[in-house]
């Protein structure tokens, strides 16, 4: 693991290894909030923040305090905190110095508490023994991926619109359709780069 | 009037208000574990588990918890359960703990669990709450178990591990692959959408005939 080069798994956070399309995570507000393509999109950069930074904490915590202390059963109370605390201060933050950006992002921080992805990168990241630069780039590709798929998402969804479906495969049934779709196209990459 | 009340619950938690198709979420950590159906039952015994708990806890404590901290604390006992869900993992199956990897941790953010907690045990007593919970767990087990039922028997031809296509079967790789997760769940949820649609359509005519 340790002589993996942290572009590569960049890359491979975003293509080969999507958070979506090969671990189906953050499926909730995929499903939910990929109705407009510039919605999406800040929903995607706020989620690409957020776990890098919380990535970053998780790393120094794990490394630096639990692993010393023999805690390391422990880590999934200290990572969610740290994720609701992070996410707590940052909308403060945001809310103070920055309005025009909290109107346009502020209403999606508190859904990225309970984001499934913020959580698994600091859960994946520790279980394959990554070094710091390789989490940043972990951290990093995995929220572009999933901006990504959310964009595309939102795109397709935009075009089918106003098209004639059957009542129950309105909404989420379609949604997931085409997410399988997008994941055999994503199947394409595999082979390209490798990480675990 | 009660045992009828606690019958509503598990129809409301297994069908009515089936957290996966109603309300299509908390499938974060469904569907990566459905390539086999040990793993998907595994995986539902743990949500059942904790969410029962953590209702539970919930409950009784509900009117002791400021208000505005009540999120932070609803994390904070789901988390417990979780840990203690993955250490006894840990201690007695370490193969299926490390198969499931790291979705066992995942159930903290499942969003059934803090909907369940949030939406219902904030507001009942325990004893319900508790059986809220397990009605809740059952409905998303069961919804994993099918979808990994159509993805074992296709992708290896077997149930439980146990062969049930003989020889002339070929395996079809595509149920091994996560895309067919995506399209098996879009068809059920497809499914029990029609069906509701019809049930409801049916219950409006006959109101109106009467």
């Amino acid at each position: 693991m340790i002589d993996i080069n942290p572009m590569v798994i960049f890359l491979a956070a975003i293509f080969t290894n999507n958070m979506i399309f090969s671990y189906f995570l953050g499926m909730c507000s995929f499903i939910t909030v990929s109705n407009e393509i510039p919605t999406a999109l800040g929903l995607g950069q706020a989620v690409t923040f957020v776990t890098t930074a919380t990535a970053l904490i998780n790393y120094l915590l794990y490394k630096y305090v639990l692993v010393p202390l023999n805690l390391e059963y422990l880590r999934f109370i200290v990572f969610i905190i740290t994720i609701a605390a992070f996410v707590q201060l940052l909308e403060m933050i945001v809310e103070r110095y920055f309005p025009s950006l909290y109107y346009s992002l502020g209403i999606f921080l508190p859904l990225i508490t309970v984001n499934c992805i913020v959580f698994a990168v600091s859960l994946f990241m520790v279980i394959r023994n990554y070094t710091f630069l390789q989490s940043v780039g972990y951290a990093a590709g995995s929220g572009l991926g999933w901006t990504l798929a959310i964009v595309a998402m939102a795109g397709a969804k935009q075009r089918i619109k106003n098209n004639n479906l059957p009542k129950g495969l309105e909404g989420p049934g379609i949604t997931l359709i085409i997410t399988g779709l997008m994941a055999i196209a994503f199947v394409g990459f595999s082979g390209i780069v490798q990480i675990q | 009037m009660a045992g009828g009340n606690y019958k509503k619950i598990f129809k409301d938690g297994i069908w009515n208000e089936n957290p996966i198709f109603r309300q299509v979420i908390g499938i974060c950590s469904t569907l990566a574990v459905t390539n086999l159906m040990l793993n998907s039952l595994i995986m539902g015994l743990a949500v059942i588990f904790t969410i029962a708990f953590s209702e539970l806890t919930v409950s009784i404590i509900r009117k002791f918890t400021p208000r505005h901290v009540r999120m932070i604390i609803q994390v904070l006992i789901i988390s417990v359960y979780v840990i203690i869900v993955d250490i006894f993992l840990k201690a007695y199956y370490p193969e299926m703990s490390k198969a499931l990897g790291p979705y066992v941790g995942l159930i903290i953010t499942n969003c059934i669990l803090m909907g369940r907690c949030e939406g219902f045990a904030q507001n009942n007593p325990p004893v319900k709450s508790f059986l809220d919970g397990i009605a809740s767990g059952l409905g998303y087990t069961f919804i994993l178990l099918s979808v990994s039922f159509v993805r074992e028997l296709f992708g290896f031809g077997t149930i439980f591990g146990f062969k049930v296509l003989g020889d002339w079967w070929t395996n079809w790789t595509i149920m091994v692959m996560p895309p067919s997760a995506f399209f098996i769940l879009g068809v059920i949820v497809w499914w029990a959408r029609s069906k509701t649609e019809k049930e409801e359509k049916e219950k409006e005519g006959g109101t109106a005939l009467s």
